[in-house]
């Protein structure tokens, strides 16, 4: 397999803003992932890697040093809960494991049914909206349990 | 609090803050016509600057103005130059720059031509961490259509100058916001810090001249060259001038980002700007500027605001990123936390801040959980002076240890309560709270 047209033809263009090619890599690695149901699988790497001329092991590396790139695959919706000062003074623990009884996903881990994984990420720079966290890529902040429980509740 | 002059958040409540009609509207894109149109000498821009002492807004508070004199002379060296935006916005406690780049997207872009133009550079690379998704599609939209009105690319509002502003999207790494890091990360790899010299300004992004500076102070300098320097030092202190955005957060009745003066004292800003701390408690402590910088106890809470007042209370202003604790809050707990995070973030170069974070970690962690030694209190300390200052590539192994030392310093007496008792007084531990064995999950 290779990299589909549509994209092979994003990262033509995007290449072209910068004077080295490999300076597209990390945004080319978002995209594979956004594309490949939210991880990068061994096609993606062996593909970018050819796209960018450079040896798979080498992407792996970039992939493997960025925590938002993830190499395994994960539940239909990904929830990111921050648990750093700000989000811990305002009751991320707490938040955190009614996550987890709400979702059936353990930490770092997926729910039975395969809907959501959940992870622990460090300060989101939403310290100010304690405490929060990503659901898919958006945002939600100033959460309690109830919040929490109804976002998550309108999961498909 | 007395009244003040603001200008930076002025335009973050208008209706459609983000388009290029609101921002045009407003003012928006005058500085950089005047600066092509009368036209001002590079020198002249760069004069401006540096009269105005703003100082930089991602941490270390460096003059701008002198850091854009560091570029070399183009006459003698036509390498092609770069501005790096960091945008990377990561350390704990800091939310700021999100506020400008989601609602005032044109404001940032005007000041990289400003900054672009004094320093000659050909483009400017906004580095966004990739969490901020709102903000980069606000920012490439805003690009887009700067573009389309001439004022992004080729021969910009029909004049000689060229430059070109591209989006860069990072990848959730704490350490691809110190400069060299994010140089490397933006070349594509791991976000390794470079040692230094050479300085960027003579050899970083593919190895041409470089100047990497914080959204907030870029987004200054539309506002600098309109208005002039003298207007610039009239807010403020004289050796930090201007407005900042303070970012307050944790244990107080209205956490946010707020536009403020230099010149306040901690416990203004907590009593009068956020509304106190919350449920009616006392304040026990504050990080005064992010979790790089020293605990204050309450007792220091009439530190000023700047950045030399802080500083000779023994921390930093950093990123005006006040978190702030009641007196219920467990310093061991939140010591385990800054220390997790800063294990976690290392790249792992350099083995003082490899090893020195594992274990600055771990023994912060054993006493939050109760299993702490009396002797552990000197081993953070010697850990720490083997780390800092400056011991290292870059300054996150500093960021570990300094915080250790004032926190052992500043609450000595609550760790070794911890110790004694076998457990923390103060931490509430959530019923279904995590297990111990999970904490990188
Ligand atoms: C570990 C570490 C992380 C940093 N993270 C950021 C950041 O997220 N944003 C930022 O603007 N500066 C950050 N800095 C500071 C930058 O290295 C640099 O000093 C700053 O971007 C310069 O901009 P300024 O002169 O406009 O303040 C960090 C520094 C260190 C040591
Ligand atoms: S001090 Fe730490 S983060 Fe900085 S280069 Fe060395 S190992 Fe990496
Ligand atoms: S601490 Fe959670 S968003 Fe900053």
């Amino acid at each position: 397999m290779a990299l589909s047209d549509k994209l092979k033809a994003e990262f033509t263009e995007l290449v072209t803003h910068y004077p080295e090619k490999r300076a597209g890599l990390i945004p080319a690695l978002h995209r594979c992932q956004e594309e490949q149901g939210g991880w990068l699988g061994p096609q993606a790497i062996e593909d970018l890697a050819e796209f960018f001329g450079l040896e798979p092991v080498e992407v792996f590396g970039v992939a493997t040093f960025y925590p938002m790139f993830r190499l395994t695959p994960r539940g239909r919706h990904l929830v990111s809960v921050c648990h750093n000062i700000s989000c811990t003074l305002r009751g991320a623990e707490d938040l955190l494991a009614h996550v987890c009884h709400v979702t059936g996903s353990p930490v770092g881990g997926t729910s039975p049914d395969g809907k959501f994984s959940v992870v622990r990420v460090e300060c989101q720079g939403a310290c100010a909206n304690a405490p929060m966290f990503d659901l898919d890529g958006t945002y939600h902040e100033d959460l309690d349990r109830s919040k929490a429980e109804q976002i998550l509740g309108s999961c498909q | 609090m007395k009244d003040f002059p603001k200008y930076l958040l002025n335009r973050v409540g208008l209706p459609n803050s983000h388009t290029l009609a609101t921002y045009r509207a407003e003012g928006g894109y005058r500085a950089i016509e005047d600066v092509l149109k009368k036209p001002w000498t590079s020198e002249q821009v760069i004069g401006v600057m540096k009269d105005s002492l703003l100082r930089g807004r991602g941490g270390a508070g460096f003059p701008t103005g002198m850091k854009w004199s560091f570029m070399p002379d183009i006459t003698k060296d036509p390498r092609p130059r770069y501005l790096a935006v960091n945008a990377d916005e990561s350390e704990p406690g800091t939310c700021k720059d999100r506020v400008l780049m989601e609602r005032d997207p044109h404001g940032l872009i005007e000041g990289c031509l400003i900054a672009c133009f004094a320093m000659r550079a050909k483009a400017a690379y906004i580095y966004v961490r990739g969490e901020y998704r709102l903000s980069y599609n606000r920012l490439q939209a805003a690009i887009d259509e700067a573009r389309e009105a001439g004022l992004v690319g080729q021969h910009i509002l029909g004049t000689d100058f060229s430059c070109d502003i591209w989006m860069h999207k990072g990848a959730g790494a704490y350490i691809c916001g110190e400069e060299t890091g994010l140089m490397e990360s933006l070349e594509g790899k791991r976000g390794h810090p470079r040692p230094k010299p050479p300085f960027p300004a003579g050899s970083g992004l593919w190895k041409s001249p470089t100047t990497v500076n914080n959204v907030e102070s870029i987004f200054n300098a539309p506002f600098i060259v309109r208005n002039g320097a003298e207007w610039f030092k009239s807010m403020g202190v004289p050796k930090s001038t201007g407005n900042f955005l303070l970012g307050i957060s944790g244990h107080v009745n209205k956490p946010g980002v707020y536009e403020l003066p230099f010149g306040l004292t901690a416990r203004q800003i907590i009593d009068e700007v956020a509304l106190g701390v919350w449920k009616g408690r006392k304040l026990k402590a504050f990080f005064p500027g992010g979790s790089s910088t020293g605990l204050l106890p309450a007792s220091m809470a009439d530190v000023v605001m700047d950045h030399d007042s802080v500083k000779a209370a023994g921390s930093m202003f950093g990123t005006a990123a006040m978190i702030v604790l009641d007196e219920t809050a467990s310093i061991p707990q939140v010591m385990d936390v800054t220390a997790r995070f800063y294990d976690h973030e290392s790249c792992g170069q350099c083995s003082q801040c490899r090893e020195g974070t594992q274990w600055l970690h771990q023994i912060f962690r054993r006493i939050a959980h109760g299993k702490g030694q009396m002797s552990d209190l000197d081993l953070l300390v010697s850990l720490s002076n083997g780390m800092a200052p400056a011991k290292t590539i870059c300054a996150l192994a500093d960021a570990a240890a300094i915080p250790t030392l004032a926190a052992v310093k500043h609450f000595r007496h609550e760790f070794e309560e911890c110790i004694r008792l076998g457990r923390d007084p103060l931490r509430n531990e959530s019923k279904h709270a995590p297990r111990l064995h999970e904490a990188h999950a």
